[in-house]
């Protein structure tokens, strides 16, 4: 995902053919990180106990996200515009899928009635309403309509909870400022903010009421990372240490347990802390 | 390969044609199914206490009668509705296991019509269909 992003290459709907469809579905490795972020956006959604809910997916893919829905008990409607990705998803799915697929295009509106959902999930989709692509899409537009048309669908008091991959500050920014501009409250969630690999980025949205931001996970459970929408991140995140203050030497012992710190941060698994980190073997070993 | 999930009447409930232009309300769409199928599905009393009050049933009633005739729902939703078992399997049944695998769903007030193919509604329109933006 670092390295290219599928949404350059052209729409989705083409870029998402039969063999992109299978490929996706058939990756293991996406498949993994794939129900890991929508059992993370399930509980982010914040949904009543013993109550089974009535769920939207938007760009429910393979179905990947719609399997994790499935696994709580919980019932959902997905859509998605590769009608590829539809047909695998609702090949797939077997006795334990509680849901249906819909084709329909996140950027034309959310074609349900108000109050239709007791929550609204998405997986790595809403980054693809920023890029135009024919000349009649206005990206702004699209999102101020797909903003605004979740938000009729869902119920009071409840939640949307996207996850994205945003390109860039102003990217969020734009996604954030439309997300408001429908009548939303809500900010990004972002989890393991010092991690690039696994730096996720929720936006969570809440139809009426100011609520509190449900916390994100760092790694370490300790430290709070949350920010508001009006919050500018760039600015924020300045370090400002004593510089005279001395990088402990590499290979010291100080720096071994800086380095651990640091990874498990990161949300890496790193060994225990022991009285042997950092010392030098004897000669005789 | 046959497609396993295909659209319910649950779907169907609350699925609205309201994005298009000139369709104030866009509900209920019309269905006209071709080829329906009947499948089992487990009986999750909660979910359909959850949604009975959320369902249109005169939409959900007509619409099944159009499909099955072997429909036995009330014309109006009854008192009891919370304990009546009887009536929550039924409802049940006619949204959880009555799935259109073929058909059409009308709009109401256009006349638009969207084509189901192997269970899965098609909601695209051309950008011109859309209703028009709100001014900014």
């Amino acid at each position: 995902m670092a390295t290219r992003r599928p949404e350059h290459s052209g729409p989705p709907e083409l870029y998402y053919n039969e063999d992109e469809a299978s490929r996706y579905a058939s990756n293991s490795h996406i498949v993994a990180i794939q129900s890991e972020m929508a059992e993370r956006a399930i509980e982010l959604l914040a949904l009543p106990e013993d109550k089974p809910s009535f769920l939207l997916d938007i760009g429910c893919g393979t179905g990947i996200s719609g399997d994790a829905i499935s696994a709580t008990g919980h019932y959902f409607v997905g859509l998605d515009i590769s009608m590829s990705m539809l047909r695998i998803a609702s090949q797939d799915a077997d006795e334990t899928c509680n849901g249906d697929f819909i084709h329909s295009d996140m950027g034309q509106g959310v074609p349900f009635r108000p109050g239709t959902f007791d929550g609204a999930i998405s997986i790595s989709a809403i980054q693809w309403l920023c890029h135009a692509n024919s000349s009649n899409q206005n990206p702004k537009k699209r999102l101020h309509h797909f903003f605004q048309t979740l938000y009729g669908c869902l119920g009071r008091g409840t939640r949307a909870v996207l996850q994205f991959y945003p390109e860039n500050e102003s990217q969020s920014d734009l996604i954030m400022a439309q997300a408001q501009r429908a009548g939303f409250n809500g900010g990004l969630v972002v989890d393991y903010p010092n991690s690039t690999k696994a730096r996720k980025v929720y936006l969570v949205l809440m139809t009426g009421g100011i609520a509190q931001l449900p916390k994100a996970l760092t790694g370490e459970e300790v430290e709070e990372e949350e920010r508001t929408s009006v919050d500018v991140v760039g600015r924020r995140n300045f370090v400002t240490g004593n510089r005279r203050e001395k990088k402990p030497s590499k290979g010291s012992k100080a720096w071994v347990e800086a380095k651990r710190l640091r990874q498990i941060k990161q949300g890496r698994d790193v060994r225990h802390e022991s009285k042997y980190s950092g010392r030098k073997r004897k000669p005789k070993f | 390969m046959t497609p396993f999930q295909t659209m319910r009447l649950l779907t169907h409930n609350f699925l609205s044609s309201g994005f298009l232009k000139n369709a104030p309300t866009g509900y209920p769409l019309k269905l006209n199914a071709i080829k329906i199928e009947t499948k089992e599905a487990d009986f999750d009393e909660k979910f359909i206490k959850n949604m009975i009050p959320k369902i249109n049933y005169e939409c959900l009633k007509s619409t099944a009668l159009g499909i099955d005739s072997n429909v036995h729902l009330p014309d109006a939703l009854p008192e009891d509705w919370e304990s009546n078992e009887a009536f929550l399997k039924e409802v049940h049944r006619v949204l959880m296991c009555v799935e259109i695998v073929e058909g059409e769903l009308q709009c109401p007030d256009t006349g638009r019509i969207f084509p189901i193919r192997d269970g899965i509604p098609n909601m695209l329109v051309q950008e011109e269909e859309k209703m028009d933006e709100q001014p900014e």
